[in-house]
């Protein structure tokens, strides 16, 4: 995070040294610095609370079961006397995991595929942008729905199926900045002293093409948490007894209806809060670029 | 004119090739992925003569192109193929709960519209103030919400605490019959037949999966309507009338307002893909009868066929809804067809 917004501010970094600026950066944009908290949080949390939290995920205890939140369970107990604190936390790390991996394969893959097509256009591009046309028809969520469905319920199934559904996006974006930095001046001279094209592609260019995705990955990485516990939610990929988020809203979901309602509402408001944290730091690093570039 | 014609031509042109692409897609996805499907459906204990006997039966032992084959002459004549959990063919399955999704979809686009629209002209107008601060912030939580988790929320608040919500089961409270189908859509049905005691129960039934719908959905608007009318505002034109002295009201009301209703489609646009996805989680939960529920049990049963139908059901409204726009566009607007 600290190399990508201090590149946005080139020319303060020289003035001031990268972590004043960046500081700087933080607190003129209160919507940044909020994320960057819940963020700290999250990661924080998910880095150490399994060490801290005295429960296993999985360490039932029948006569404890739908206990509501007290001092010993401040999140209540499920079903079977599961402490549901101690598995929002150890889920956050598979949730985490799958979300870090969707992006990065999505943003490795498709900032490849759009330098080629940005770059070469013509046929290529027109192969490429048609795939992206036919993958933008479908709904992300749908699309990773059928996916997970038709390749079986495994984690490394729905990291594959998330991202073939958030491709298409940097492929987009990408292109359209190669596009216009091809023509550029450093372009030209890379050009010049006979450089092959895949080092001026992928060693010149898409280096100075990659703020917009990076924008979007920051943002991919909050919807991959609500898709991710979204299939969880209605059966696929990740299955119980597994501590996932959405498998957690899931389990507690028939208690709604009888009053227990902490079985559910924690552990999903742990996913809006994180998709909240991604949201508002992508959200904020979208208008500081925005704002670099007029 | 010329320059319409053309741009019709080749946008007509691209929606077919993407159309085309949707059905290779959906193709691929339920042939060419590893994982048999004869074997899927039999279970991990179904003995070879079985599985050979089932992999015939779907065609399976076919070379690809000619199921490929099969499968477009099989949708060219309308068919979906068959669901064998319903017994049924897929697509009289899904054209029977279409309108309910419909429904559904329709009124929370509606909520959204409304909302998305206050809430977005409010922030530009006082753009940077506390009030548009919370509007964005609104928006942005409206963005990160897990749309499962707020349906239970809403049950648990509206049906278990505060008793104003319905049973979240079906469209009707047991007992009231259906109005007569016109459209499929019970709401407008009831109120064109007369039907009272159905339209109040339908409507009842209708407005929460509904509301759930909205309140996410009108995140995305809110940011649209906001960014749309900031450009008006600050545009030339409305500096203009500012200068020559036309109240402020009157500009925000005759000439901003009339300029930002072109993000309208836009938004609907893309609100479309949201809703459809959406629809899965939210007519689980409510146990609404639509093209979402029907989709979860299809994915529960491994019933490819339907989850199949499903999918490219919902790939070619959304080419179609967007070439409607598209084409829309350029008759509204005529800076598009230049560019």
């Amino acid at each position: 995070m600290s190399v990508e917004a201090a590149a946005l501010q080139p020319r303060v970094a020289a003035e001031e040294g990268r972590l004043r600026s960046l500081w700087r950066v933080v607190r003129e944009h209160r919507m940044l610095l909020v994320g960057l908290l819940i963020l700290g949080t999250v990661l924080l949390v998910t880095a150490i609370g399994p060490v801290l939290v005295p429960y296993g995920p999985l360490q039932t205890s029948p006569e404890l079961k739908l206990q509501p939140p007290s001092a010993d369970h401040p999140m209540g107990t499920d079903n079977f006397g599961r402490d549901i604190v101690s598995r929002v936390v150890h889920g956050a790390r598979l949730d985490l995991l799958i979300a870090f991996s969707v992006v990065i394969i999505a943003l490795g893959v498709g900032s490849l595929v759009g330098t080629l097509s940005g770059y070469y256009g013509g046929i290529v591009d027109d192969v490429v942008m048609r795939i992206t046309d036919v993958l933008f028809a479908f709904p992300s969520f749908i699309l990773a729905m059928a996916i997970t469905a038709m390749l079986g319920n495994t984690i490394p199934n729905v990291i594959i199926a998330i991202a073939i559904a958030y491709i298409p996006y940097f492929v987009r974006l990408t292109r359209g900045e190669i596009l216009s930095a091809r023509e550029l001046g450093y372009a030209e001279a890379a050009r010049c002293v006979g450089n092959p094209d895949w080092r001026i592609m992928y060693i010149h260019l898409l280096p100075n093409c990659l703020t917009p995705s990076l924008v979007q990955a920051t943002l991919c990485l909050g919807w991959a948490i609500l898709d991710t516990s979204g299939l969880a939610f209605l059966g696929l990929g990740i299955r119980p007894p597994t501590p996932e988020w959405g498998v957690l809203v899931s389990e507690g979901a028939q208690n709604i209806i009888s009053g227990q309602w902490w079985t559910s509402v924690f552990p999903g408001a742990v996913i809006v809060f994180t998709a909240l944290g991604f949201n508002l730091v992508g959200d904020s690093l979208r208008d500081i670029t925005a704002q670099e570039e007029r | 004119m010329v320059s319409l014609r053309r741009y019709v031509t080749r946008r007509l042109f691209l929606a077919v090739v993407t159309l085309f692409g949707v059905v290779v897609a959906v193709f691929i996805l339920t042939r060419m992925l590893p994982g048999n499907p004869a074997a899927v459906r039999l279970g991990p204990y179904a003995k070879p003569e079985l599985l050979a006997a089932m992999e015939k039966e779907m065609g399976l032992d076919q070379p690809l192109p000619v199921q490929f084959y099969n499968y477009l002459a099989k949708l060219a004549r309308g068919e979906m193929g068959k669901s064998w959990r319903t017994g049924q063919p897929v697509r009289k399955d899904l054209t029977q709960r279409l309108p309910a999704t419909l429904e559904l979809a329709l009124a929370a686009t509606l909520m959204a519209v409304v909302v998305g629209h206050v809430l977005g002209l409010l922030g530009a107008i006082k753009q940077n103030s506390l009030l548009d601060q919370i509007i964005r912030g609104i928006a942005i939580l409206g963005a990160s919400t897990a749309l499962f988790w707020l349906a239970l929320v809403f049950i648990f608040l509206f049906y278990y605490r505060l008793g104003w919500a319905p049973a979240p089961l079906d469209r009707l409270d047991v007992g009231i019959q259906p109005p007569t189908r016109i459209t499929g859509m019970y709401v407008v049905d009831s109120l064109l037949t007369g039907n009272w005691g159905a339209f109040r129960s339908s409507l009842n039934h209708l407005f929460w999966p509904a509301f759930t719908l909205a309140f996410v959905v009108s995140a995305p608007i809110t940011k649209i309507v906001r960014a749309a009318m900031l450009d008006v505002l600050h545009s030339d034109f409305i500096r203009t009338a500012r200068t020559i002295g036309v109240p402020y009201r009157e500009i925000l009301f005759r000439d901003a307002l009339r300029n930002a209703l072109i993000p309208i489609l836009t938004t609907i646009g893309i609100v479309f893909g949201y809703l459809m996805a959406g629809s899965v989680l939210v007519e689980q939960i409510f146990a609404w009868p639509g093209i979402g529920s029907y989709a979860w049990m299809a994915l529960v049963n491994k019933d490819f066929e339907a989850i199949q139908g499903f999918v490219l059901l919902i790939a070619a409204l959304y080419v179609i809804l967007n070439l409607a726009i598209d084409l829309l566009y350029s008759v509204i607007d005529p800076r598009i067809r230049l560019g």
